[in-house]
């Protein structure tokens, strides 16, 4: 239980965030973008770091979330919950549908269908203008107030940020307790020596089917929580762009450790705010951490300090 | 009848560029292992030189320059990035580094060149059309056409006539006996890599007397032609030519009854062959499944 201590404070300090974050220049909103990242990109690493599986599409489950609930409280009913309940489910089942379609492929094959596959969802959001804004996103919906019997919560941004950092802690016990499971040891088996594992007489594909649905349900509802921080989502939410910037930010905080995603998406997420607030040309310097990632950290923050992990 | 055939003519030539594309990232894929997501990068990088070029050159030295240059450079990228990863077998971090060379090269391109789009003059000799029934076949786009089953053929009979197409063959079947055999693999895959770049950038500048160039044109194409090279079938050239054609005719003749479709169309395609035929039409056994 040496890890207890350093988890809960890290806890506090995310409970205490909305305080000391605007002391550094953040502000609440940035905190819960941080946290609808960290998310989703702790669910790819299910996928990329514990399976092996590496999925470049992941966006696309992120973005069906994301108009899944925007569309639920636009033209379906007022619901924050049902909001984020129907997103969650639109995105997890496309995952869940086309996990057959990826599940035997391997590496750099599995990385080409699952970017292809991602980019269907874009154009159909594109183009299916009528109902989800086409290029210029969906908007026209609002997050609303949660009624638990008489109780009314005000989704103000310091409640959401709240309702965020919950729902954070749910997806990462979840997460934690899969990897714990049998299933988890599969998944991470799978990464190690496949093959070995088919001659056991493990059905491989099924588990990672598995994984791949799991994460497309887990990124649908980071998904969701993202289209409600910002009361709009656009098909940039499921661009491959996107997808390629989880992965990194996985990489960036180290793939092989549970909580690495989260620290990369605290670096990459504050890089971006701050660089784009400084130069036009943003895009060149995101695109300079990727090259200097893979070159010189290829083990990410964390795997600077763990000398067990290798570059596979 | 006559919008029919004249989207889907649109859709063939779109066909061809995605064929293109497709052809140098289906070489670089099965030598290089590398997923090149800067491949719509060298694209644009072939287009905008041969702008660039075009008042000193002509449109024919151009249209030579424009892709020779963007072989150079895929060449340099390749010496410099790609070619310290090929001993990690995770092929994640060379899909990352060329991602991030992609986002590089477009953002690149627009502070050079701006974000607006810009014209490539094509002569008039090739640039007038050749019946007045049938206005939308301009001599120029047969010229695509023509330039490009050129390219292809010539690629073909490279790899089955010469030695270096011979040994490229070899490696793409096993990297470790060619090696073993005294081939030089990393000149080997570094030209490899020269020639994918040289498809891009031929793709790029045919592409840019029709459609024009701007930054992210490039990557508007790169995902079609993984489309194209997944129905086609990995490991197949032909298939990745065919493929690029196949979907480039689907979507233009989509267009004509139901144009918000013509791009998912694409991507249905790939599923319904992912589904029937998980290879790809000329895809080999086992390389995919």
């Amino acid at each position: 239980m040496k890890r207890a201590l350093p988890i809960a404070a890290i806890w506090a300090a995310l409970v205490a965030l909305p305080w000391w974050l605007p002391l550094i220049g953040g502000y609440t909103a940035l905190g819960s973008k941080v946290l609808i990242y960290a998310i989703a990109t702790m669910s790819l690493n299910l996928l990329l770091g514990f399976t092996g599986g590496l999925s470049f599409g992941q966006a696309a489950y992120f973005g069906l979330g994301g108009y899944g609930a925007g569309m639920t409280l636009k033209y379906l009913a007022p619901s924050t919950p049902l909001a984020i309940l129907i997103g969650t489910l639109a995105g997890g089942i496309a995952a869940t549908l086309l996990g057959p379609l990826v599940m035997r492929r391997r590496g750099i094959y599995f990385a080409m269908i699952t970017i292809a596959i991602g980019q269907l969802f874009y154009f159909v959001m594109v183009r299916w203008n009528e109902v989800t804004g086409g290029e210029d996103g969906l908007a026209g919906f609002a997050r609303q107030d949660i009624h638990l019997g008489a109780l009314v919560i005000p989704l103000s941004n310091l409640n959401f940020y709240y309702l965020v950092l919950l729902c954070f802690t749910v997806a990462v016990a979840l997460m934690w307790a899969l990897l714990q499971s049998p299933l988890g040891h599969t998944w991470v088996a799978i990464r190690e020596n496949r093959r070995r594992l088919q001659f056991l007489g493990v059905r491989s594909e099924r588990y990672v089917w598995a994984v791949f649905a799991i994460a497309g349900f887990i990124t649908a509802f980071a998904g969701t929580l993202n289209a409600l921080l910002f009361n709009f989502t656009s098909p940039q939410d499921l661009h491959w762009i996107l997808s390629g910037n989880f992965v990194i930010m996985i990489v960036l905080g180290g793939m092989r450790s549970f909580f690495g995603p989260l620290l990369g998406v605290i670096i990459f997420v504050v890089a971006q705010d701050y660089l784009s607030s400084l130069t036009g040309n943003w895009m060149t310097f995101i695109g300079l951490i990727f090259v200097f990632i893979v070159l010189l950290f290829p083990r990410g923050v964390l795997g600077i300090f763990d000398r067990r992990t290798k570059v596979a | 009848m006559q919008l029919l055939l004249f989207n889907a003519f649109n859709g063939l030539i779109q066909g061809v560029f995605y064929a293109l594309m497709a052809l140098g990232l289906a070489l670089i894929l099965s030598l290089n292992s590398v997923i090149n997501m800067a491949h719509g990068g060298f694209l644009v990088i072939g287009a905008y030189l041969a702008f660039t070029l075009n008042p000193y050159l002509g449109f024919w030295g151009a249209l030579v320059a424009g892709p020779v240059l963007a072989a150079a450079i895929g060449l340099a990228v390749e010496r410099g990035l790609i070619r310290p990863l090929y001993k990690r077998s995770d092929p994640l971090y060379s899909l990352l580094l060329t991602f991030g060379l992609a986002l590089i090269i477009e953002d690149m391109t627009r502070t050079i060149w701006g974000a607006q789009g810009l014209p490539l003059e094509v002569p008039d000799i090739i640039n007038s059309p050749v019946s007045d029934t049938y206005f939308f076949i301009t001599g120029y786009r047969l010229f695509v056409i023509g330039i490009t089953a050129a390219a292809a053929i010539g690629l073909y009979l490279l790899l089955r006539y010469t030695l270096l197409g011979v040994r490229i063959r070899a490696g793409t079947r096993d990297l470790e006996t060619t090696a073993a055999l005294g081939v030089n693999i990393y000149r080997l895959r570094a030209l490899n890599f020269g020639f994918g770049c040289l498809f891009a950038g031929l793709a790029g500048v045919l592409a840019a007397g029709i459609l024009g160039l701007t930054p992210p044109m490039g990557n508007s194409l790169i995902m079609p032609s993984f489309v194209a090279i997944i129905i086609g079938g990995v490991g197949s050239l032909f298939g990745a030519v065919l493929g690029g054609l196949i979907i480039g005719l689907a979507a233009g003749i989509v267009t004509t009854y139901y144009p918000a479709a013509s791009e998912a169309v694409i991507y249905l395609m790939m599923l319904i062959v992912l589904v029937v035929r998980p290879r790809g039409l000329f895809g080999e056994e086992g390389l995919f499944e």
